[in-house]
């Protein structure tokens, strides 16, 4: 690498470990959470919020921004620190996460909390909301791009293909989607709850500009979230994200999966402190 | 007796009443119009008043979901082809990209039939739309029994489903005119909005009772001492012929043409059904459960305005399939049933 890029990974490295330190906090504060999927997808919020998009912290409306809809609502957790991490969201909030009253509520809601663009947690929908922003900011004559993060169980959701094939036929080559493949949803390991592989495959086959990368490996991310928005084509553009949920505390990422990882409440700390450890490592 | 299987039974059930009635006759095309013959009527009035308004306001945009010559947006399509969208025959995906239209400012009026988006589409309306308050107009044809084709097409519980769900506004108009005037008035109103629709020929008469449509307002149409009908949608115009029928018999009937279903115009229905004296009849195209027979009944009850009180609406039933006179008279919808019916409660 050269120094640039070094660069570029150094600052975004310290990005994704202020996202999933975070959402530890956020975690404690509930006694619960999904965590796992925090850690797991700290790294693409990362260059999504601190490489890839253009916004402004004080005016998360302003016209010109890059949307960011959240489909897997649940992922809330996992957003939010991104957002505090991006002074979108004040970091004293992080304390009422889940609370009442609070403007962050333990699944997402556009109405709720700002930088949030869609209330997701009926999965599925993500997508069918973004083809209807990219339509919108073609319309507008906008550059902006809509990224849509969803979930490999929300692949079970017939909608999402429907949005799939909409956005090829649309030329939506404004949409850029990621899809978390942890290979867990609420039954069980998502490839046996209903199979979806071969998926780079079928999302060529629906018309998708598609890569498939290990979505921990923060060079990886930097690359496709580039590809994505460079390439030339009139497509939609599919980054097939696989993620260890738990990743950045290794106790957590080597428990039994599940689409909770369970954490007792004395090892809140412990994870912060082996978060830390990777962080110096 | 030994249990026979549902479906031989209900099949037989039907093969005996169907001969008991004769002539037979044909399942209208799914198109037709509602019209009665030699009734005045006026073309695709959704379709011209959208192409009119779009003129006037350029956030307004086209949505459909393979039902545009269906629902008379093809007009608007023609017109306006850059701010039409074919979405394929997907109606989820529909309304979610109509709620991300809307938000980048674009006024969508997506059009479907009553079933798809009351049924198939709802929880995408429910969160991508209402949730948010978006101001997308969904405007679906084949409300309640306006077509023969059985179950898969009636949208006999859309007033139902749609009044439930918080932010919605629920339009029911009853002729051109009023579905005409509705349009930009519904574009002015900010908010989700589900507006039943008849589509192709569409009965014009309200033009006679120099009405005006005002989103949230009951009209009192004709007043009378004996009946008052509360009505929606095309039972309103059933309701007028009825009156007209009956004023022959010296029964002197009213009508109360509510075509904002919610929000409802409580304090005109209760001043209404409030006077002493009359039956008051709520007639709708519509299930009796949780439609506007309902809603009326919450409101009176919830005041102590408590009128004799009576339903005219289809049953809690999968309906039958069959031409549209037939099942009207079958389901006491047309104006012969409903006159009967309600000279049978006066007794």
């Amino acid at each position: 690498m050269d120094s640039s890029v070094t660069a570029t990974h150094a600052h975004l490295a310290e990005r994704a470990y202020h996202i999933r330190r975070n959402a530890l906090l956020m975690g404690e504060v509930q006694g619960q959470g999904y965590v796992g999927q925090a850690l797991d997808i700290a790294d693409v919020l990362a260059v999504a919020y601190f490489h890839a998009m253009d916004y402004r912290p004080d005016d998360p409306e302003w016209d010109g921004r890059d949307r960011f809809l959240l489909s897997n609502g649940h992922y809330a957790i996992a957003l939010y620190a991104a957002l505090i991490e991006a002074g979108i969201v004040p970091q004293e909030e992080l304390e009422t996460y889940g609370s009442d009253d609070s403007r962050l509520p333990m699944s997402g809601m556009a109405s709720y909390t700002p930088g949030m663009e869609m209330s997701g947690g009926s999965l599925g929908q993500g997508l069918t909301i973004a083809v209807g922003h990219a339509l919108g900011l073609k319309r507008k004559g906008s550059k902006s791009f809509v990224y849509t993060l969803f979930s490999d169980g929300e692949l079970d959701e017939g909608a999402v293909w429907e949005a799939l094939m909409s956005a090829a036929h649309w030329q939506l080559d404004n949409m850029i989607a990621i899809v978390d493949i942890n290979n867990q949803q609420a039954d069980g390991p998502s490839s046996q709850v209903m199979a979806f592989e071969p998926l780079v495959d079928k999302m060529e086959a629906f018309g998708w500009f598609t890569q498939r990368i290990d979505g921990n490996d923060l060079a990886a991310v930097i690359r496709a979230f580039d590809a994505a928005r460079e390439h030339p084509g009139r497509q939609p553009r599919m980054i097939i994200a696989d993620t260890r949920m738990g990743c950045g505390v290794p106790f957590l990422e080597a428990r039994e999966k599940n689409h909770f990882i369970r954490v007792d409440a004395h090892e809140w700390q412990l994870a912060l402190e082996a978060l830390d450890a990777g962080r110096t490592a | 007796m030994a249990a026979r299987p549902r479906s031989a039974r209900r099949r037989e059930d039907r093969m005996s009443t169907a001969a008991a009635q004769k002539p037979k006759l044909k399942t209208s095309a799914m198109i037709a119009s509602i019209a009665a013959e030699g009734q005045r009527t006026k073309s695709a009035p959704f379709g011209h008043a959208l192409v009119e308004l779009a003129g006037a306001r350029p956030d307004v945009i086209g949505m459909t979901a393979d039902l545009g010559k269906y629902t008379d947006l093809h007009l608007f399509a023609k017109a306006y082809p850059e701010r039409y969208y074919q979405m394929g025959m997907a109606e989820q995906l529909l309304m979610g990209a109509a709620a991300g239209l809307a938000k980048e400012g674009a006024l969508p009026f997506a059009t479907t039939y009553a079933v798809f988006a009351s049924r198939r589409a709802y929880d995408f309306i429910h969160q991508t739309i209402a949730e948010d308050d978006l101001n997308v107009k969904i405007v679906c044809a084949l409300p309640g029994l306006t077509t023969g084709y059985g179950p898969s097409h009636q949208a006999t519980e859309d007033l139902a489903l749609f009044r439930a769900m918080p932010n919605m506004t629920v339009i029911d108009p009853c002729d051109a005119l009023e579905i005409e005037q509705a349009v930009p008035a519904i574009a002015a109103h900010k908010g989700p909005v589900y507006m039943r629709l008849l589509r192709g020929n569409v009965p014009l008469l309200l033009d006679e009772y120099d009405y005006k449509f005002e989103l949230g307002k009951a009209k009192l149409l004709r007043d009378g001492r004996d009946v008052l009908v509360i009505s929606s949608g095309i039972m309103t115009m059933r309701a007028l012929e009825v009156a007209q029928a009956l004023a022959d018999d010296r029964v002197d009937v009213g009508v109360l043409h509510v075509p904002t279903i919610k929000p409802l115009d409580i304090a005109t229905i209760l001043r209404e059904a409030g006077r002493s004296g009359r039956l008051v009849v709520v007639a709708e195209n519509h299930t009796t459960i949780g439609g506007l027979g309902e809603a009326v009944a919450t409101a009176l009850l919830s005041a102590g305005v408590t009128p004799p009180f009576r339903q005219i609406a289809l049953p809690d039933a999968f309906l039958d399939a069959g031409a549209l006179p037939t099942l009207h008279e079958r389901y006491g919808i047309s104006t012969e049933a409903m006159a009967k019916t309600i000279k049978g409660w006066l007794g």
